[in-house]
Order: C-alpha cells, then sequence, then structure tokens
C-alpha cells in the first residue's frame, strides 16, 4: 500500500485511467489514453492543451455525451456543460433559455419566470430578459448560456472553451463574472481552454494535457492571489511557462 | 457594475440601431413597384401578340375586353359561389393532407425502422404527378367530391411530410446537445428542441404541401365534373366548350391569383419566423 486511500478526501470528480477511443473510417481514432485526474470539490481546474488533445472529450464523458472505453469515472453531484458556442434556441426569447432549462429541471411554472430574471440578474442582463438570441452580442449571448447553465442547478460546471470566441474585453469581463458567481457558489468548475494566460487567469490548478492521446503532462498549482490581471507579470510569467511546455508537447509529437 | 453594463450596451449587434431606420411607405414601394413592372411587361407583350394578328380576336382577345370581362364576374354573386365551391374543397383536401402528412412526418422521424422504410417512399411520392391518381380515385369514388378530395390529398401530405422529415434531420447537432446536456431525453428532447427547430422546414413543406393541392385540385375540377357543382375548374371547361376564351383567360387570372395570395400566407409566416430566428441575411 504504497498509497493510502484517503476516505474523507472530498473530490467532486475522479477520473481513473480513462481512455476513449472511436472507431474512424481510417482506423481507430485514440482521444484520451490512461488519463488519471481529480477534481477537489469547489475547486476551478483549468486544462490546457493543443487543439485535438482529447479536451473536449474530457467533457463530453464527465457529461454523459460519450461513454469512456475504458477506465472509469466517478462524478458526485449534477453536471452541466458550457460550450464554446452560446448555441441558445433561436425561438426563445433570454429568459426563455433559461426557463427551458429550469423547466427540464422540474421547476413548477409558476417560479420558472421568475428564477430566470434573478438568473440573468446575476449574470448582469438585467432588461434583455424579452430579447432574441440574435438581437445580443456575442458576449452577451454567452452570459445566456452561462445563467442557463446556472438553471440547471449543478454541482459542478463544465465549461468547453467558452469565451474563445469573444474579443478581449468581453473575455475579460466574462472572466470577473465567473470568478465571482464561482466563489459565491461554491461550484467546481472544470474550465478547458487553449489559452495559457486565461487558465492561470482563472485556475487554482493547470493542467497540460499532452497531444493526441491525451493524458496530463504537468500539474501546475497556481498560488497567486485573487483577482488576478491577464496582464500581471506573475501571470504572464507562468502562462509564459506553460505555453514552452506546450510547444514542447505539441512538436514532440508532431 | 454600472461599467459593466455600459460595456455590453456598446457590444450590441449593429442591426438594431437600423433597425428604425427605413420609412415603411418607401419600404412598401420598393417591395411593390418591381411587381407592377412585372404586370404591365406582360400586358403589354400580351397586347402586341394580340396587335400582330396571330389569331383572331375572338380566339384570343387582348387584355382590356379580358379584364372587362373580369371585372363583370367580381360583381356576380354567382361567380363567388364557384370559387367558394373550389376553396371549400381545398380547404378539405389540405386539411387532411396537413393532419395526415404531420402525422405520418412525426412517425416516420420517431421510428428508426419506419424512416429506413418509409423515408425514401415518401420523398417519391412527392415526385409523382398527381394527376396520375386520378383513374385510381374515379374508381374508388367515382365522379365525387370525394374522388378530387383524395387526390389533393395525395398530391400534398407526401410534401408536408417531407418538409418535417427534413427540419429533424438537419437540426444543428449542437443543439440537441445542448437539449440533451440540460437534461431533455426522448419525447421531452422532440418537445423542445428538434420540433421547434424543425419548424422553418415545415412551413417550407406546407408551402409545397400548398402549391401541390392547387395543382392537383385543378386538375381534379377538370377531370371529375360534379353535376350542380359550377366550381372555377367547371367554370373553365365550360368557357372552352363555349369558346368563350375572354372567361376562360379571367378565371385562369382569378385561379393565378388565388394561388399566389395563398402562397404569399406562408410566405408572411416563413418570413416572421426568420425574423426572429434572425436568419434574414441582412
Amino acid at each position: 500500500m504504497s498509497t493510502p486511500l484517503v476516505v474523507s478526501e472530498e473530490y467532486a470528480v475522479r477520473v481513473e485511467r480513462l481512455s476513449v477511443a472511436f472507431h474512424q473510417r481510417n482506423g481507430p481514432h485514440i482521444a484520451l489514453q490512461g488519463l488519471q485526474l481529480e477534481l477537489a470539490r469547489g475547486e476551478l481546474l483549468c486544462v490546457v492543451g493543443a487543439s485535438g488533445s482529447g479536451k473536449s472529450t474530457l467533457l463530453n464523458v464527465l457529461a454523459g455525451l460519450e461513454r469512456p472505453s475504458t477506465g472509469a469515472i466517478d462524478v458526485q453531484g449534477r453536471v452541466a456543460l458550457m460550450f464554446q458556442e452560446a448555441a441558445l434556441l433561436p425561438w426563445l426569447t433570454a429568459a426563455g433559455n433559461v426557463e427551458l432549462a429550469l423547466r427540464l429541471r422540474g421547476v413548477r411554472r409558476s417560479d420558472r419566470r421568475e428564477m430566470a430574471h434573478d438568473l440573468l440578474r446575476r449574470v448582469h442582463l438585467e432588461g434583455f430578459e424579452s430579447r432574441l438570441a440574435h438581437q445580443l452580442s456575442g458576449g452577451m449571448k454567452q452570459r445566456v448560456a452561462l445563467a442557463r447553465v446556472l438553471a440547471q442547478d449543478a454541482d459542478i460546471l463544465l465549461m468547453d472553451e467558452p469565451f474563445a470566441a469573444l474579443d478581449a474585453i468581453t473575455r475579460d469581463l466574462l472572466h470577473e463574472e465567473l470568478e465571482r458567481l464561482w466563489k459565491r457558489s461554491g461550484l467546481t468548475i472544470l474550465f478547458v481552454t487553449h489559452n495559457a494566460r486565461e487558465a492561470v487567469r482563472l485556475g487554482d490548478r493547470v493542467l497540460v494535457f499532452t497531444r493526441r492521446p491525451g493524458r496530463v503532462a504537468a500539474e501546475i498549482p497556481i498560488g497567486l492571489p485573487r483577482p488576478r490581471s491577464l496582464d500581471s507579470p506573475d501571470v504572464a510569467a507562468t502562462a509564459g511557462w506553460i505555453t514552452q511546455r506546450l510547444k514542447y508537447e505539441m512538436q514532440e509529437v508532431g | 457594475m454600472a461599467e459593466l453594463a455600459a460595456v455590453a450596451d456598446a457590444d450590441l449587434p449593429a442591426e438594431d440601431l437600423f433597425a428604425a431606420a427605413a420609412p415603411g411607405a418607401a419600404r412598401v414601394w420598393s417591395a411593390v413597384w418591381p411587381k407592377l413592372g412585372a404586370v404591365a411587361l406582360v400586358l403589354t407583350a400580351w397586347q402586341l401578340v394580340v396587335w400582330s394578328g396571330w389569331k383572331p380576336d375572338y380566339v384570343l382577345p387582348g387584355p382590356l375586353p379580358v379584364l372587362l370581362r373580369l371585372a363583370q364576374d367580381l360583381g356576380q354573386a354567382d361567380f363567388y359561389g364557384g370559387v367558394a365551391i373550389t376553396m371549400r374543397r381545398a380547404l378539405i383536401g389540405y386539411t387532411l393532407a396537413l393532419v395526415m402528412g404531420t402525422a405520418v412526418g412525426l412517425t416516420v422521424a420517431r421510428v428508426s425502422v419506419l424512416r429506413k422504410a418509409f423515408g425514401a417512399a415518401i420523398l417519391g411520392l412527392q415526385s409523382m404527378p398527381s394527376i396520375t391518381w386520378f383513374p385510381l380515385a374515379i374508381l374508388l369514388f367515382q365522379l365525387s367530391e370525394s374522388a378530387i378530395v383524395f387526390v389533393v390529398l395525395l398530391g400534398a401530405a407526401p410534401a408536408i411530410a417531407a418538409g418535417l422529415l427534413h427540419g429533424v434531420d438537419h437540426v444543428q447537432p449542437l443543439l440537441v446537445r445542448v437539449g440533451r446536456v440540460m437534461g431533455a431525453r426522448g419525447m421531452h428532447l422532440y418537445q423542445y428542441i428538434v420540433l421547434p427547430a424543425s419548424l422553418p422546414s415545415f412551413i417550407g413543406g406546407l408551402k409545397q404541401g400548398w402549391a401541390f393541392a392547387w395543382r392537383s385540385l385543378m386538375a381534379g375540377e377538370l377531370l371529375v365534373i360534379v353535376s350542380h357543382q359550377p366550381s372555377l375548374g367547371v367554370r373553365l371547361e365550360f368557357a372552352r366548350e363555349f369558346s368563350d376564351t375572354e372567361q376562360l383567360l379571367a378565371l385562369m387570372i382569378v385561379i393565378f391569383m388565388i394561388g399566389i395570395a395563398v402562397d404569399s400566407i406562408f410566405s408572411v409566416i416563413d418570413d416572421r419566423i426568420r425574423r426572429r430566428w434572425g436568419l434574414h441575411g441582412a
């Protein structure tokens, strides 16, 4: 027994030797191989990796959209997933999108409206409740998407490059907002990105994934005080190191 | 957090700013004048053919006498009786087609075995000229209203079913994923995601279905003449028998206009949906 089993340890997600392979026309495609990771309850963990490192596959498996080929996952609690695209339902208003999530969660009709407006207020979209998706800017759409995942009242929030398509200022604002919501709610967040700075800005820890098939190549605890600024020298230095590590990972195989 | 809201505002899509800019009258005129121009062009060409003396006046009258005849028709109660008979058939046939087409489309979309069995057949039925159903319809229902309605139904229903199937097939995969992540499974996924998402395609099917229904109906009214039912088709046939070309052309204009009028209802619905969804290329 070299690694003692700590029973009392509070974890939200545990991934044990997870491998995921797809069968494609040109043979099997291994997205993840022997992935090992753990998320503490209430932790904000960032995963960085080049495209094709299986980051999205990991989220899909945790969200139950895909099955593991081998290995095991243990998810303690309800899971919500947010995508890079806001993916708002175009026939519904901002409030309607949030209300649908509430409805599917089983919230009573009489409470939905009030709750949806409350959630939109939390992401600073007061006054935009009756806007349709195409009447919102990219940043506002992502705010609605954020309100919609919050409406699911999940314990674990999986985020798949949610701010990658936004301009720098909007992204900066949404980082602040996410950090604020996370601190207040006690959510566990697994945040996937290809941007090292964003990972250092947000994460308690940053995991660097290897290139396909994905495994954890490096784990970097981020001890910098919050709130952090994207432009601070400390964030830049750590991010710079992570970027080097990513480049190395990419060259090693390619 | 006031500055947060301010930044969000500055980042609004531009269409908001232009939405109120175009004045109503100018917009209506810009939509109407090309159509008026087209009408003028057709009338001129028609008049020129008449003037060329290609056919004698009583075989091919000019636009003026035909339009006068049309105006005269429009003043007679009898004429509206004929329109009513035709439109009643259209309404019954189309409503049946709507119900059956939707039911079949939904069932076939939902059950993959049925999908494999009937998917191609439904598309195939769409391209089958509906007039070929009439001999069978007449044997089944004799020369009756039912025979006409039967063919209208068979003309329109496959298009409606196909529109729905196409919509279900082409729902954005991302929206389906969003639905599943929100916990929508099975019927809920259909109710809240797949069916609303296929609405534009369904409306397209309804529009196509109307075009087929109208064509089938006119073919039916020329072939299946039910006594004491002076529908538009019957009147058209009589006008030919009496060599009354003025009447014949006046009726054709009416048939054309009804087809366009109903079609434009679907266009308006389609346009509203596209606007709501932000699908307009503007």
